[in-house]
């Protein structure tokens, strides 16, 4: 028995360019209906075609999570990137299909907060917009602080233009001081986030709790608890006989599966402890919850599920 | 399908309830192997399992229409029994969503759910109730949508909040729970409100289900089981109602013990709520007597193997002490020791009128 990630068709309704290097896509279900519920935060995960491979990226929703006529993000092209920046700026066209993941979301608004301060770089305001639509519907106190270049100035103004004035701060300087003032009057009970460059996340994060902000009243985004893949490697199964190559975008255990071999398991979400596996040759990556820190450190346990290999061949008993 | 519902069972006093042979061959029977220890025992919550009763998000059996109204006449006696803090209104909706949607796509024939954007009329046939409402407006229901969806659900509900690197109990309805109190966990942590438990912290079960939990995704809604026994098909075994149902335990003799001891069965769900972040935790409580379980020949011998080689921490917290002795004694005949295939698929498509006693 296994739950495969779902998928759904999206149909690019409209995708317009709003800057030479940002692009919004609105995005409804290809065979009608409406889109999946999410929540303030919640990213999209689109499956991209280029040459070669298929790229999995993730993007937060900016759309207002209580409407669920259509979804909408938006798309910064990155230049060196693996190319899925590109392909969506440059490919994508009106009418085209998208295959897309269910939303998740590893960004949520704290629902006891009593009043919510943002700080966001770039098009790191992306998930602040659906936070902001949600806060206005249920009239939860909040404001925010936007950091952007001059030039991209005029194009944040108008994806808040609708928002109070009073609420929305906008800085094209670099010095983030101008923020203490912001962090220092916030009333008890009041949640900080942060979504940008890395940069900014950390010297926010810092300066907040060198400011007295307690750790679990922070929080900034980060897409890596979705990480799945990476390098690929060749997993040999010693009982059966067989080599197996994991590729770029598959478990080691879709890839046990694939070649026909029934691996044991149970959650595939690196908990349960039912595939684990002996190691006799290689070393592991572990991204499991399950081995402890000596188990680990033996490199002679590996979680199929969700690990990977450090090393170019692994040798498993199987 | 149409499910016959039988409308007059009761779950106390005169204890009017019986499984058909039916509901016997779909009981989630939890033990795969001789043996019992605590595990996390987490898998994918797909359609399809060792019995029907896995067939759908939230299965509705014959009992159905009996079970709602004894979580009624719990209410009406102690309101405490649902309870949700301020900050769920988003996971109320989400969990009136999930529901409808699931028993209108899994029992047609006595569910329907109508939308047009956000003006929703809801159809639920067996117990005779047709609501049109505003979707996001707890004005327009006639009760808080939490309380209105699990009213007309089997089994018991918890909706816990995710902050801070953990999940907190923060709603709930608790009418047929296995001796836990809702109004004393509500608001607790995960590791505090299964404090309780013995063997499995030190196992470190508690800490890999947290984690795994906290990572549970929108759509991939997963399951376990978990067991205890019950004197008498009683769904309300509250620490509230303790003096009514705690000296059931001294009414077993070996004459009646395989009529009045039930294995009470719980097929847990856990479900990522897309909007508000939360959890939601099905508690769905099936009661089989031991004498029914034991017309399945591969449950009657299993069933032996595990009480009599229970890990007497896990008899004790499981309030089977005083009478596990006698009921071991009850299934030894039908035990023959053979080998079992592991696993809990019944294989047997009828039941014999009685257990059949199996010579050593």
């Amino acid at each position: 028995m296994t739950a495969r990630p779902r998928t759904m068709p999206l149909r690019v309704a409209a995708a317009i360019p709003l800057s030479p290097t940002l692009k919004a896509f609105t995005l409804i279900p290809a065979d009608g209906g409406l889109v999946p519920p999410s929540g303030p935060g919640a990213h999209l995960r689109l499956n991209l075609p280029v040459p070669g491979r298929m790229l999995k990226n993730a993007y937060s929703l900016i759309s207002n999570p209580a409407d669920r006529s259509h979804l909408a993000i938006i798309v910064r092209r990155v230049a060196g990137s693996k190319g899925g920046s590109a392909f969506l700026h440059e490919e994508v066209e009106d009418g085209d299909v998208i295959e897309a993941g269910l939303p998740a979301n590893l960004f949520p608004v704290v629902r006891t907060a009593r009043r919510h301060l943002m700080v966001s770089g770039g098009i790191g305001l992306t998930p602040f917009l659906a936070y902001i639509a949600a806060f206005e519907a249920a009239g939860t106190p909040w404001e925010l602080h936007h950091f952007c270049r001059p030039d991209e100035r005029g194009v944040f103004e108008g994806l808040l233009a609708r928002y109070p004035a009073a609420r929305v701060h906008l800085h094209c300087d670099v010095d983030l001081g101008v923020l203490d003032e912001a962090l220092l009057r916030q009333p008890l009970g009041t949640h900080f986030y942060t979504c940008g460059p890395a940069l900014l996340m950390d010297t926010v994060m810092e300066r907040a709790a060198a400011l007295g902000w307690p750790r679990a009243r922070l929080h900034s985004e980060s897409f890596g608890g979705a990480a799945e893949g990476g390098e690929p490697f060749i997993a040999v199964l010693r009982r059966s006989g067989l080599e197996v190559a994991v590729g770029a975008d598959t478990s080691l255990l879709a890839a046990i599966e694939a070649a026909g071999v029934e691996a044991p398991c149970l959650c595939r979400g690196g908990a349960c402890g039912q595939c684990l596996i002996e190691v006799a040759e290689g070393i592991p990556e572990h991204r499991d919850h399950f081995l402890d820190g000596e188990e680990r450190a033996s490199n002679r346990l590996i979680m199929t599920c969700v690990s990977r290999s450090r090393t170019a061949r692994l040798v498993l008993d199987l | 399908m149409t499910i016959q519902f039988k409308p007059d069972e009761t779950f106390r006093d005169e204890f009017r309830y019986a499984n058909s042979d039916a509901a016997v061959l779909r009981f989630p029977f939890p033990f795969p192997e001789d043996a019992y220890m605590y595990s996390v025992n987490i898998e994918p919550h797909v359609p399809g399992g060792a019995t029907p009763a896995f067939d759908n998000p939230f299965d509705v059996d014959e009992h159905y229409v009996a079970e709602c109204r004894e979580r009624a006449r719990v209410l009406e006696q102690d309101p405490s029994r649902c309870k949700v803090l301020p900050h769920m209104m988003a996971a109320q909706w989400d969990t009136l969503e999930l529901i409808m949607e699931s028993l209108a796509t899994s029992y047609p024939a006595h569910f329907t759910l109508t939308r047009e954007g956000i003006s929703w009329t809801w159809e639920n046939r067996p117990l005779g109730i047709r609501d049109s409402f505003t979707f996001g407006d707890a004005s327009t229901l006639p009760l808080p949508p939490f309380e209105y969806i699990t009213r007309q659900a089997q089994g018991d509900f918890t909706l816990q909040d995710q902050r801070d690197d953990n999940l907190f109990i923060d709603a709930g309805m608790v009418t047929t729970q296995a001796d836990w109190s809702l109004d004393f966990d509500v608001g607790m942590s995960f590791h505090q409100w299964h404090g309780p438990v013995p063997l499995a912290h030190q196992k470190g079960v508690f800490d890999r289900a947290l984690k795994f939990l906290l990572r549970l995704q929108y759509g991939a809604p997963v399951r376990r089981l978990n067991w205890t026994m019950t004197v008498n098909p009683r769904l309300d075994t509250s620490p509230e109602n303790y003096p009514q149902w705690g000296p059931d335990r001294t009414t077993l003799t070996a004459e009646n013990i395989g009529q009045k001891l039930h294995l009470r069965v719980e097929l847990q769900s856990l479900f990522r709520l897309p909007r508000s972040n939360a959890i939601l935790f099905g508690i769905r409580c099936y009661l089989c007597s031991i004498e029914d379980l034991a017309r399945v020949e591969l449950w009657g011998k299993r069933l032996h193997r595990v009480l009599r080689d229970l890990h007497p921490e896990i008899a004790d917290y499981k309030g089977t002490t005083r009478f596990r002795e006698m009921a071991v004694a009850y299934l030894a005949p039908f035990d023959d020791g053979a080998d079992l295939p592991v696993g809990t698929a019944p294989r047997q498509d009828t039941l014999p009128p009685t257990a059949l006693p199996l010579g050593r």
